[in-house]
C-alpha cells in the first residue's frame, strides 16, 4: 500500500521539523479544526517539538463529539425498540446519554451491531428480514456521501427494512460561529484534509476573507502536517490570509462535485444541535421527503429531547477551543476512557481521550 | 465496581479486565500465586518446580487466514506456561459446543489441534464435552490447562524486571488481531495478512539454555497488545520504559489495515509473539539469537526500562518527538472516518 511510508520518513520529516523550529519565537494560536488532525499530532508526538510561542488548539471537527447528549438519548431509544436492529461506527458505542450508553443498552439484550461501512448495514437488512435495521448515522461531509449512496442502493433494492437516523453535520456553520468569537483570538486554521476532499479547498475562502485569517488543507501524515504547519506559519509572519492547499494529493480547489451532488440528492440542510455551541441554522442534514421511507425519525416514534450537559462537564467549551481538557474538574478524575462522562474523553478523535492517552496534564 | 454488569469491555485484556480481575476476583480468590497475576502459577511439588496455566478459547469466525481456534487453543496455553520459562507437559482440553454446529467443523478445529499438539510435543491427556441449546454459546468455546516443568536454575517472572534491562520482540506485532479484525469487517487487503498464532517453547527453551540468567521476564502480549502488557511490566517492576517507534517490527499489510480501520498496533492482539526482557550487556546476542531462530526471525530491540515513575510507557517517535502510551481502555473500537 502506498503513501504510508513516504511521508513518515524521517529523510523527509526532519529536515521540516527543523524548518519549523526556524521560526522565531511568538505567541501564535492555531487550531486544528478536524479530530483525525488532533489525534495524529498527538500520535506523532508533534507538540513536544513546536516552536516557543505556538499553540495548537482542538477545534468541533470530532463527530461523535458534537453530537448532542439529546440524539444519544434517542439511539439509545431506537436499540431498545421490539424487532429493531441498529447498526452504528464503533466509536459510539461507549458515547454515554442520560440513560446510557449502546453499549450498556445492549448488556441488556438491545441489538447494536458496529459496521465499517453503512453498505454493511443494509446488508444486515437482508440477512435479518424480520426486523428494522436502522443505521445510526453521524459524521460530517466525509462520511455523508457514502450514506447517501446507501440510501440510493436500499432504494434501488426496494429494501423495506432499512432506514436512517440521520445526524449529519457540515463544517462551515460551527467555524463560522467559533471565527466571530473575539475571545478565541486565533492566527490560522489548519483545515481537516478528509472534509475538503469532498467541499473542496474553496470552502474556506469565504473565512478567510471575512476573518483575515491564514487557512491552509493538510493531510494527516506528519510530513503534510509539519508542511501545513509551515505554510501557516509563513502567511502568518508575511501577514497574508490566504487559502493554501497543502494537501493536493487529494484535494482539489472545487472539491468532490459527484459526491456534492449525491448528498444533494438524498439530505436537505436543517437546523441541528451541537454539543456546546446549541441549535446552529442549517448545520445538519434530514433525509429528503423522497426518500422519508428510509427515514427512521419518520418510521419510529423518536422524541428527540433537549437534554443538559452531564453536570461540570466541560466538552462543549473545549470543542469550541475556550478550553483544554486539562482544565476541565472532571478531567483525568471522574471522567476517563474507562468511565467517560463527556463523548470527547470516548471518541478515538476526542480531544479529552487524546489528551488523557498520550499524556498531556 | 463501578458497573452493574459485564460489558465486553471486561473481556479486552485492558484496563476494564484488570479491574474485573483486582476488584472482584481476587476479593475472593486469595491464594498468592494467584495474586501476582502472570501468565501461569509456578509452584513446588515434591522437589519439582512446576508451571501451570489455563485459557478459554472464544473467536469468530472460528477458521481465519493463518488459523483457527483449535490452534489458538493449544498454542495460547502452551505460551502461558512458557512464559514462566516452563517446558510445556500435558493439556487438557474442554468443549463447550452449541447445538447444531456441523460435526464437519468440529473435525476440522479436532484435526488442528491433534496436529498442533503433536508439532508442539505435548500431548492432550484429559478433555470433556458439553452442549448446550442453540443460541446459548457461538458455534465452539474451548479451554485447554495446562502443566509444564520449570527446569531448576530458571527464575522467569515479571517481577525480575529491574532498571536498565532491555525490551525484545520477538516478530512483528498485531498480525492476529488485524486479522480477526478485517475478517469481521469483510475487508480485503492487499498483502497477505495471517494470524501470527505459533507455540513458542522452542524459542523460550532455546533462549534460557543458551543464555542462562540473562532473561529475566517473558510475556505474551495477546489481548490489548504491546502496550497493555508493557504497562503492567512497567507498574509491576516500578519503573519507566522507553520504546522507539522506528523499532517496532510492524508488516506492512499490518500497518495498511490499522490504518484503514483507525488503529493503533501497539493495541492490537498477537498470539504468536514474545516480549523479553533481560540484561542490556547480552541483548544483542540474545536479539541475534532470536534472529536465528524459526520462531523469531523478525526479532528487534524495541526499548528499555528506564528510570521514572512507575508504570509511565513512553514512545520516541520518527519525528523526534515523544508521547506516552496508556493501556488499552475498552476494546479497540473502528472508527468513523
Amino acid at each position: 500500500m502506498k503513501y504510508l511510508s513516504e511521508f513518515r520518513d524521517s529523510a523527509l520529516t526532519k529536515p521540516l521539523v527543523a524548518e519549523l523550529q526556524r521560526f522565531p519565537a511568538r505567541p501564535i494560536r492555531i487550531m486544528e479544526i478536524c479530530g483525525t488532525h488532533t489525534m495524529a499530532i498527538f500520535h506523532h508526538g508533534l507538540r513536544s517539538i513546536l516552536p516557543e510561542g505556538l499553540q495548537l488548539i482542538s477545534g468541533p471537527g470530532c463527530p461523535v463529539c458534537v453530537t448532542a447528549a439529546g440524539h444519544i438519548d434517542a439511539f439509545v431509544d431506537i436499540a431498545q425498540q421490539d424487532k429493531v436492529r441498529v447498526a452504528i461506527f464503533g466509536d459510539l458505542m461507549r458515547v454515554p446519554g442520560s440513560n446510557g450508553s449502546l453499549s450498556q443498552a445492549a448488556a441488556h439484550g438491545a441489538q447494536v451491531e458496529m459496521v465499517y461501512s453503512p453498505m454493511d448495514a443494509l446488508e444486515l437488512a437482508e440477512k435479518h428480514p424480520g426486523e428494522l435495521i436502522v443505521f445510526l448515522s453521524v459524521g460530517f461531509e466525509t462520511t455523508t456521501p457514502g450514506v447517501a449512496a446507501t440510501i440510493l442502493e436500499a432504494n434501488r433494492r426496494e429494501t423495506s427494512n432499512f432506514a436512517v437516523y440521520s445526524t449529519h453535520k457540515v463544517i462551515p456553520p460551527p467555524l463560522e460561529l467559533l471565527l466571530a468569537d473575539p475571545d478565541l483570538e486565533l492566527n490560522g486554521l489548519l483545515c481537516p484534509g478528509h472534509v475538503s476532499t469532498i467541499i473542496g479547498a474553496q470552502a474556506y475562502q469565504t473565512v478567510a476573507d471575512k476573518y483575515q485569517l491564514p487557512c491552509v488543507v493538510a493531510g494527516f501524515e506528519p510530513a503534510d502536517i509539519l508542511r501545513a504547519l509551515i505554510m501557516l506559519l509563513r502567511q502568518i509572519h508575511e501577514e497574508r490570509y490566504e487559502v493554501e492547499n497543502g494537501y493536493n494529493r487529494a484535494v482539489t480547489w472545487q472539491g468532490n462535485q459527484r459526491a456534492c451532488a449525491l448528498v444533494d440528492k438524498v439530505f436537505i440542510p436543517e437546523d441541528s444541535p451541537w454539543r456546546g455551541m446549541g441549535i446552529l441554522p442549517g448545520s445538519g442534514l434530514a433525509i429528503r421527503e423522497t426518500y422519508s421511507q428510509f427515514d427512521a425519525s419518520k418510521r419510529l416514534d423518536i422524541t428527540m429531547q433537549d437534554i443538559a450537559e452531564p453536570k461540570g462537564c466541560l466538552c462543549g467549551e473545549i470543542l469550541c477551543g475556550k478550553f483544554a481538557p486539562p482544565d476541565c474538574p472532571l478531567f483525568a478524575k471522574a471522567c476517563t476512557p474507562a468511565n467517560p462522562i463527556g463523548p470527547c474523553m470516548v471518541s478515538s478523535e476526542g480531544t479529552c481521550a487524546a489528551y488523557f492517552r498520550y499524556g498531556e496534564k | 465496581m463501578s458497573e452493574q454488569y459485564i460489558l465486553l469491555d471486561h473481556g479486552s485484556g485492558g484496563l476494564a479486565s484488570q479491574q474485573l480481575i483486582s476488584e472482584l476476583f481476587l476479593k475472593y480468590l486469595t491464594s498468592p500465586l494467584l495474586a501476582s497475576l502472570e501468565d501461569s502459577a509456578v509452584f513446588t511439588v515434591s522437589g519439582n518446580c512446576l508451571a501451570m496455566s489455563t485459557d478459554s478459547y472464544v473467536v469468530d469466525p472460528l477458521f481465519f487466514p493463518g488459523g483457527d481456534i483449535g490452534m489458538l487453543a493449544v498454542h495460547g496455553t502452551i505460551n502461558d506456561l512458557a512464559m514462566r520459562g516452563a517446558r510445556p507437559l500435558y493439556l487438557s482440553l474442554a468443549f463447550i459446543l452449541e447445538e447444531g454446529l456441523a460435526i464437519n467443523d468440529l473435525e476440522r478445529v479436532l484435526q488442528s489441534i491433534a496436529k498442533c499438539s503433536n508439532e508442539a510435543g505435548v500431548p492432550i491427556v484429559t478433555g470433556d464435552t458439553k452442549v448446550v441449546p442453540r443460541g446459548k454459546a457461538d458455534k465452539i468455546f474451548i479451554n485447554t490447562s495446562g502443566i509444564g516443568l520449570v527446569p531448576d536454575e530458571r527464575s522467569i517472572s515479571v517481577s525480575q524486571a529491574r532498571k536498565g534491562d532491555k525490551i525484545l520482540l520477538s516478530g512483528s506485532m498485531g498480525d492476529h488481531g488485524i486479522t480477526i479484525m478485517t475478517r469481521r469487517a469483510g475487508l480485503s487487503l492487499e498483502g497477505e495478512l495471517r494470524s501470527d498464532t505459533m507455540a513458542l517453547h522452542g524459542l523460550v527453551d532455546h533462549l534460557c539454555t543458551t543464555f542462562p540468567g540473562a532473561i529475566h521476564t517473558l510475556r505474551d502480549p495477546t489481548r490489548g497488545g504491546v502496550a497493555s502488557t508493557l504497562c503492567e511490566i512497567a507498574e509491576q517492576a516500578k519503573a519507566a520504559i522507553t520504546l522507539d517507534e522506528e523499532s517496532l517490527p510492524i508488516s506492512a499489510s499490518v500497518r495498511a489495515g490499522c490504518e484503514i480501520l483507525g488503529l493503533d498496533p501497539l493495541y492490537l492482539a498477537n498470539e504468536g509473539k514474545m516480549l523479553v526482557i533481560c540484561s542490556p550487556n547480552q541483548a544483542n546476542d540474545i536479539v541475534n539469537a532470536m534472529q536465528h531462530h524459526p520462531q523469531g526471525h523478525e526479532a528487534a530491540i524495541i526499548g528499555e526500562i528506564i528510570d521514572g515513575p512507575a508504570g509511565r510507557v513512553t514512545l520516541h517517535t520518527g519525528l523526534g518527538g515523544e508521547r506516552l502510551v496508556t493501556p488499552l481502555h475498552g476494546q479497540p473500537l473502528p472508527r468513523i472516518c
